[in-house]
């Protein structure tokens, strides 16, 4: 490495860090929702992509209504997007817990076929209302460019801002799922339903505000994304893998386990991008998860549960 | 079963399949009817071509513009008394983003419709799986988008740049405009930016003297590019060059905005943007970069002036024309003049007609002028356009016309 | 006589079942659809045999793979391999810089045949080879997770994982296995033209035939007393376990044998398409694989015959009149079969066609026989209400 000073690499190892722990936050709020739906309830979510989409579509929205008729409020829109989502992606959740999900919950695998007709019905709806091609939200200037410490050291100010947003839902989950009644409800019904529903729980409430809570995060996930991807119709679809990727590995019903498998999983990936190509640092990482999964099923970290 | 009812069971399947056989055979010759000699779904007043792209699926996003070019240019032909006295039908079919149906459907247009030609199929993937049914049931494909070459089918022609007309004329400007000696490659995984790189490195390298400092693909859909940004760095290319597709196409732009790499202090030359891109992209993370095309929605001449208005009129004021859009334009006046040539919907000949590589378009070409050579390409200009904040682009360089060179020698 | 006609056939209701299907697909079928829509129904077929593949995992095994995309890919590419290999002989491919490879090895400057292809170059390697590989790959997975007790949802979330490595391994390797178009432009399998129509007419009815076989192995294995543990363990996993039985072996060879059945598919796939490519191995075709059983009834060999073809068909003829609406309609299946008929259309026809039947042979039909075979019970497995 004889062409570069010890300034420059400094500097890439700086950014490389950033990298790696911005990729973190994106896998871990992609996440969040998921492990919380699927590790307390055990419903595997497939229009979780579509919850994304949602959000990004609210963004989108208030984006061009902000642009047309409040010029002077197109810096701060983007907070009340977040917002925004958040609700409107946690009521369409509660709604579709209501119709669809509380008939299914004797029949876990069913939820995958029936949440997958539902992704299917959510990417025409976008496609109807938004049309196919992908459109951009118009980003107040402030997310825009990078912060800069020193000289070479560039640090994406939207990045930054996923990290921030994370960091907030994470500490948020936490207090909610360990340090209310509320999660104390969630858990108990997790672990016993029967005896949480003599002990005067109402369980059916339980499940529909977690099922819309998981979905309003996937909502805040998707308003955030919109800073540093696409949105579209099938946006969902770039994301489920990923996100389905980490909750597993971290182990369900665990959320230290899908923080840790986050951050192993962005780690590793973005190392590894550094050095080779991403097709191929893409492979290797899935490839080692699923090895690692082979030796130790039950993913990272995981409660003994009784099935 | 007893004897007799099994006899009256059997008698009463035979009869019943009798019938529905016979109700075959009339359908079938009821369709030979409206067919003339050519066996083609030709009448005294009409000739049906069919239309295939994908309506729904991760392509519709980018074939929309295609189909609407297609049917702009069918409207103008009839509008203008048809095709050898024939008004134009149009059976379209949706490829759903999906290789095998795109196979299937246009067996279905072709053995079934038999349509006199086809205009659609927009990734190599969908032309590849659909060019065996077009080969084996000799139809007449007229494909518009810019594409990896290595390819020259007896029934396809195709209306859309080979690699090495695209990138060659963008290359040598960049080298001889920028100064550029360092290049660092990027795009997705998969064929078409894979050859593309390919022609380009070994161009760069062979040609230019230059170098590339870095080659690296990322998986299609992929949204983060933050250690691909820090390699970038590192190297300090004098050019990026990217073909990066579809979704992340947007992911790459805003995240390289957002680590400070813009125009003033980087120049990038992509492959993979035309004006539909820009508005999922976002004109203002683009803003300074440029693009390698043969067309752009500005360029200033009469025949495009017509067809923006033409288009905007058709399909909406917000409409955007892009590359492939115009090259799926320039397929149903390319056929008309063939036909019109052979006299004929006969696909044999209107393939001889345009193999005698002279049919020209200036009016009907957006682009300028082009003309169908021998090897089922067109003749075409490269043009490098820079991005503008509102998404639409000015061409800063026009090259000569460029012969199309699908199998080039001396790049594979 | 007896085994062949109560366990393969399925006592006479069963067999009324199996010959109105072979009705249908011998002789309806073929008499009525011009080739076009033939060779629509034989392909949407190979599509069947996964979704019979997992009635046996998942209906009766209870295990739910989401990659069964990936033995359907092994089987067509193994068979694609076979075919490119004879179709680029050097005489064909005299314009490549090397002639004798593949197209798409010669456009990225492989000079010589990979290793893992020269085998290809055999039919009857490749026909081991659609059967072998996929069995051997399924027994690894299978072993690590069923060994220890991973099942559920996380077994079908592996399996997904292991479909999307497999897809983008195969996009990103496209000098060795030919990238995102696939393998393509097949011609000839040992000198035979299967691009003709009389090919595609044979190919239809081996494919038949072998859906049929499979439909018999697929029964005798559910009437065995393996197919019993099977059910068993799929409602009370642990008493088994503690009767003595090994259940993860149990699992591992429905597994391998579902594998096996998915690649057959693959393979004829293949042969009557024309082309693989890694749209057929990933996350969407794996799923839609899962819901052409769904739609046809879980637990019902011959329902799901009947349910891939109608989605496969009501696929084709909505995309075709209303291409906007499709996924609308297509989700809105999915969700009703989940919702209101979790036995799909098997489960439908059990429940009011069947009874009607039942009348029908009763009072009119084969009565005589009837009493003839009255003292051997209908099979517990089919059609089990």
């Amino acid at each position: 490495m004889g062409e570069y000073t010890v300034q420059e690499l400094t500097s890439i190892f700086a950014m490389q860090g950033f990298a790696g722990i911005s990729l973190f936050s994106v896998l871990l709020l992609m996440a969040l929702g998921l492990a919380i739906i699927f590790g307390q309830m055990g419903v595997i979510n497939m229009a979780h992509g579509e919850f994304m989409a949602v959000g990004a579509y609210t963004t989108y929205l208030l984006s061009v209504i902000s642009e047309t008729y409040f010029p002077g409020f197109l810096q701060y829109y983007f907070l009340f997007a977040i917002i925004a989502s958040f609700v409107i992606a946690g009521i369409l959740g509660y709604l579709t817990e209501f119709i669809l999900i509380r008939h299914l919950y004797k029949r876990p695998l069913d939820t995958l076929l029936a949440t997958w007709g539902l992704s299917l019905i959510m990417q025409q709806t976008f496609r109807s209302i938004f049309g196919a091609r992908e459109v951009s939200p118009t980003l107040p200037d402030w997310l825009m460019g990078s912060y800069q410490p020193t000289e070479e050291i560039y640090i994406p100010i939207n990045g930054m801002f996923v990290l921030g947003l994370t960091a907030l839902v994470t500490i948020g989950v936490y207090i909610l799922m360990y340090r209310s009644n509320w999660g104390l409800a969630v858990r108990a019904t997790t672990q016993n339903r029967v005896m949480s529903g003599a002990v005067g729980i109402n369980t059916k409430k339980t499940d529909r505000l977690t099922f819309a809570l998981g979905c309003g995060i996937a909502g805040i996930a998707g308003a955030a994304f919109t800073t540093i991807a696409s949105t579209g119709p099938t946006l969902g679809t770039l994301y489920i893998v990923d996100t389905f990727m980490v909750v597993v590995f971290g182990g369900a019903a665990s959320l230290f386990g899908t923080i840790a498998s986050a951050f192993t999983i962005a780690q590793a990936q973005s190392i590894l991008e550094f050095f080779i190509s991403g097709s191929m640092a893409k492979v290797y990482t899935l490839l080692t998860l699923v090895i690692i999964l082979m030796f130790r099923p039950e993913g990272l970290f995981s409660i003994k549960v009784r099935k | 079963m007893s004897k007799f009812k099994r006899r009256k069971f059997l008698g009463k399947t035979a009869a019943l399949l009798s019938a529905m056989v016979a109700a075959g055979f009339i359908s079938t010759s009821a369709m030979a009817m409206d067919a003339t000699t050519t066996g083609q779904a030709v009448t005294d007043t009409t000739v049906t071509v069919g239309i295939l792209h994908s309506l729904t699926g991760t392509m519709a996003i980018s074939e929309t513009g295609a189909q609407q070019a297609e049917k702009l240019a069918i409207k103008q032909i009839n509008e203008s008394g048809g095709i050898l006295g024939r008004q134009i039908e149009i059976i379209q079919e949706d490829g759903a983003s999906d290789w095998p149906t795109f196979a299937e459907k246009s067996r279905k247009l072709l053995a079934k419709d038999k349509v006199a030609a086809v205009f659609g199929c927009w990734t190599s993937a969908s032309r590849k799986a659909a060019l065996p049914v077009f080969e084996q049931e000799n139809g007449l494909l007229y494909y518009p988008t810019f594409y990896e070459g290595l390819e020259q089918s007896h029934n396809v022609i195709y209306t859309g740049q080979e690699a090495t007309q695209q990138i060659l004329a963008g290359l040598d400007w960049v080298a001889k405009e920028k100064e550029a000696k360092t290049f660092y490659l990027i795009g997705s995984d998969y064929i078409w930016p894979r050859t593309s790189m390919k022609i380009a490195r070994k161009h760069i390298e062979n040609v230019l003297g230059g170098k590339v400092v870095g080659e690296d693909y990322k998986p299609l859909g992929n949204t983060q590019f933050g250690s691909t940004i820090n390699k970038i760095r590192l190297k300090k290319p004098d050019v990026i060059y990217a073909a990066v597709v579809g979704g992340s196409n947007v992911a790459w732009f805003k995240q390289l905005k957002a680590a400070g790499i813009t125009s003033d202090k980087q120049t990038l030359l992509t492959i993979s943007v035309t004006e539909d891109e820009v508005l999922g992209i976002g004109g203002e993370n683009l803003e300074g970069f440029y693009s390698i095309m043969k067309y752009f929605q500005s360029q200033n001449n009469p025949s495009n002036l017509e067809f923006v208005k033409e288009f905007k009129a058709m399909w909406g004021e917000d409409s955007v024309m892009g590359d492939v859009t115009q090259a799926a334009y320039l397929g149903p006046w390319l056929w008309k003049a063939a036909v019109e040539r052979a006299g004929s919907f006969d696909v044999d000949k209107v393939v001889a007609e345009s193999e005698k590589g002279d049919i020209e378009l200036t009016a009907k070409a957006p682009e300028g002028y082009v003309k169908l050579h021998p090897n089922h390409h067109l003749w075409s200009k490269a043009r490098v356009g820079q991005w503008n904040k509102d998404g639409q682009a000015t061409v800063v360089f026009e090259s000569e016309l460029i012969e199309p060179n699908p199998f080039p020698a001396g790049y594979q | 006589m007896n085994f062949v006609y109560e366990r393969l056939l399925g006592g006479k209701k069963g067999m009324l079942g199996l010959i109105i299907l072979a009705v249908l697909i011998f002789i309806i079928l073929p008499l009525t659809l011009d080739m076009f829509r033939l060779s629509m129904v034989g392909k949407y077929l190979t599509y069947a045999f996964a979704a019979v593949s997992l009635v046996l995992l998942w209906g009766y095994g209870g295990i739910l793979s989401l990659g069964q995309g990936i033995f359907f890919g092994i089987g067509g590419y193994c068979m694609a391999m076979f075919l490119k290999l004879e179709a680029s002989d050097p005489e064909s491919t005299k314009i490549q810089s090397t002639p004798g490879i593949p197209d798409f090895m010669d456009w990225n400057q492989i000079t010589e045949l990979p290793w893992f292809w020269i085998p290809f170059e055999s039919f009857g390697f490749t026909v081991l080879a659609v059967i072998t590989i996929p069995a051997i790959f399924a027994f690894i997975i299978g072993f690590s997770m069923f060994k220890r007790r991973v099942g559920g949802v996380y077994f079908a979330i592996i399996t997904q994982v292991i479909a999307v490595i497999l897809t983008v391994l195969i996009v990103g390797q496209q000098g060795y296995i030919g990238g995102i178009n696939g393998i393509t432009d097949l011609k000839t399998l040992n000198g035979w033209d299967i691009r003709e129509d009389s090919a595609k007419y044979t190919l239809y009815f081996i494919n038949a035939v072998l859906l049929f076989a499979v439909l018999f192995i697929g029964k005798f294995i559910l009437t065995s007393k393996f197919g019993r543990l099977l059910l068993a363990m799929k409602d009370k996993e642990d008493r088994v376990r503690f009767s003595g039985y090994d259940v993860a072996n149990f699992k591992i060879f429905i597994f391998c044998v579902s594998a096996v059945i998915a690649a057959i598919g693959g393979a004829m796939f293949t042969l009557q398409v024309g082309f693989m490519s890694p749209s057929f191995v990933g996350i969407v075709p794996s799923i839609e694989m899962v819901i052409f059983a769904a739609v046809g009834g879980r637990m019902s060999l011959i329902g799901v015959v009947y349910g891939t073809l109608a989605v496969n068909f009501g696929k084709t003829i909505f995309s075709e009149t209303f291409p906007e609406i499709w996924l609308f309609l297509m989700g809105g299946l999915f969700i009703a079969v989940v919702m209101f008929f979790p036995n799909g259309i098997a489960g439908v026809w059990n429940k009011y066609g069947d009874p009607q039947l039942d009348r029908l042979l009763d009072s009119k039909l084969l009565s005589s026989l009837k009493t003839a075979i009255s003292k051997n019970k209908t099979s517990p497995v089919e059609d089990n209400k």
